[in-house]
């Protein structure tokens, strides 16, 4: 299968199997109106398996949502055609607007205009939690 | 000059809690000297959820400091049956206090006022979540009656799934050396295990989990009794099952030790039987009105730290 090199954009690389499509979501890219391509379990040599993501134009990228979905991706920033720089991506400790908390306790389930912050509480077990009632993020 | 607000124990460190432990003790001993400590300072408690004791304390212990109360109870009189944020009250009601005490339905409410507020805020209970000055009084409590903090073997007994002052003692006293646990409750009651893995599990100390108080009672120096709450079963027949599991009576008592400390965050349904009031070893009302010291030595410590001292 053939997609395009492309000019000036982004590429999201060695995204986890199965994690493309969490992640085209959650970076809103389906309210793009350029060329995006959505590769999912793409031959690797290193993984087996993975998923890549090509935006055909400049974009302002949420490292945090990349983080949280799937730390082991990197993000290609590409510009006339050359790999301008490529960015390993960590679990953000903070991570604000991304997803909602689903305790109906907490103080955000009836103050909807607050923000929706989570913390990371245990990088090995990728944990976060709700910063205001502590419930464990839901997973994606 | 900060303006530090309360929301959890773990705001406070090991250091700050011995201070502050220090100054209720202090107040114990010479009240005169605090008579005028907090003179022209108003503390505005706002309880937008129902409260006897709590209230109460935080009132008495601005009193007593001299200062004044702006008090407000239950939503239903407040802006916020308007439909106000607690963002917007937090902001309104510093303009007129030096200090809130808040408790709210909402967890994390608590959090929002002090993110808010430009006074000191300390959470007089969010919800399920926390409620830090029980926790207070229950040290000072243990302090005072064990002359120590460290090397006992602490048992909790009833609900210990969602009550939220069992949560916090156990993260609290989990800060100091040789301390044992021994957990009593009915497998549908028993301490969750984030509680167990962030407390207990992580810093290496011993817990036992059982559902026979009686077996364990000759064991411990400090028995601390809960109340199973009506209000977090959704099944009325689940709760009253489970609400007589254990009840504290005399004849239990005969097999503890002699030094044993009995506590009880209260209100209590029937989980301490009313003849063990009068057990030299019954603690619960002590901890009431430590309560109210502990209340005291953190509104001074918060107003000075912000400089209104």
């Amino acid at each position: 299968m053939n997609v395009d090199a492309i000019r000036d954009g982004i590429v999201i690389d060695h995204i986890t199997a199965g994690c493309g499509m969490k992640l085209y979501r959650l970076l809103g890219l389906e309210a793009l109106d350029v060329p995006v391509a959505m590769i999912t379990h793409a031959v690797s040599a290193k993984r087996g398996r993975k998923d890549i993501i090509k935006i055909d134009a400049e974009f302002p990228v949420d490292f945090d949502v990349i983080g949280y979905v799937d730390p082991g991706a990197t993000v290609n920033i590409i510009r006339n055609g050359e790999l301008q720089e490529k960015k390993q991506i960590e679990m953000p400790e903070t991570l604000v607007g991304v997803i909602a908390c689903k305790n109906p306790r907490c103080i955000t389930s009836c103050e909807q205009e607050l923000p929706q912050v989570f913390r990371l509480a245990d990088r090995e077990k990728k944990e976060y939690r709700c910063i205001y009632c502590e419930t464990k993020a839901a997973g994606l | 000059m900060t303006k530090r607000s309360i929301i959890d124990v773990p705001d406070l460190s090991l250091p700050e809690l011995d201070r502050l432990m220090d100054t209720a003790e202090d107040i114990i001993a010479r009240p005169d000297d605090y008579a005028d400590a907090c003179r022209r300072k108003k503390l505005a408690t706002l309880f937008f959820e129902p409260s006897t004791r709590t209230r109460l304390s935080f009132e008495a212990a601005m009193y007593e400091l001299g200062g004044n109360v702006l008090s407000v109870t239950g939503a239903a009189t407040s802006s916020a049956a308007k439909g106000e944020s607690v963002a917007d009250t937090a902001k309104t009601v510093s303009c007129y206090a030096d200090i809130i005490a808040m408790r709210h339905p909402k967890e994390g409410a608590a959090l929002v006022a002090a993110r808010n507020a430009s006074v000191p805020v300390i959470n007089a209970g969010d919800g399920g979540h926390c409620h830090p000055t029980q926790t207070l009084a229950d040290l000072l409590t243990i302090r005072r009656e064990k002359g120590r903090l460290d090397r006992m073997t602490v048992g909790l007994c009833g609900d210990l799934k969602f009550g939220r002052t069992v949560h916090s003692l156990i993260g609290a006293l989990s800060r100091y050396a040789g301390l044992r646990f021994v957990l009593v409750s009915p497998e549908e009651l028993k301490v969750p295990s984030y509680v167990k893995n962030e407390h207990l599990k992580k810093n290496g100390i011993p817990y036992l989990q059982t559902t026979d108080l009686e077996e364990v009672i000759g064991d411990l120096d400090i028995l601390y009794m809960t109340r199973v709450q009506r209000e977090r079963f959704f099944n009325e027949e689940d709760y009253l099952r489970l609400r007589d599991s254990y009840i504290l009576t005399p004849e239990k008592l005969k097999k503890a030790r002699k030094d044993l400390c009995v506590m009880h965050p209260l209100p209590r349904v029937n989980e301490i039987s009313v003849a063990v009031d009068d057990d030299p070893r019954a603690c619960y009302f002590k901890q009431v009105l430590n309560g109210k010291y502990m209340r005291m030595a953190l509104i001074l410590m918060l107003l000075r730290e912000a400089g209104k001292l």
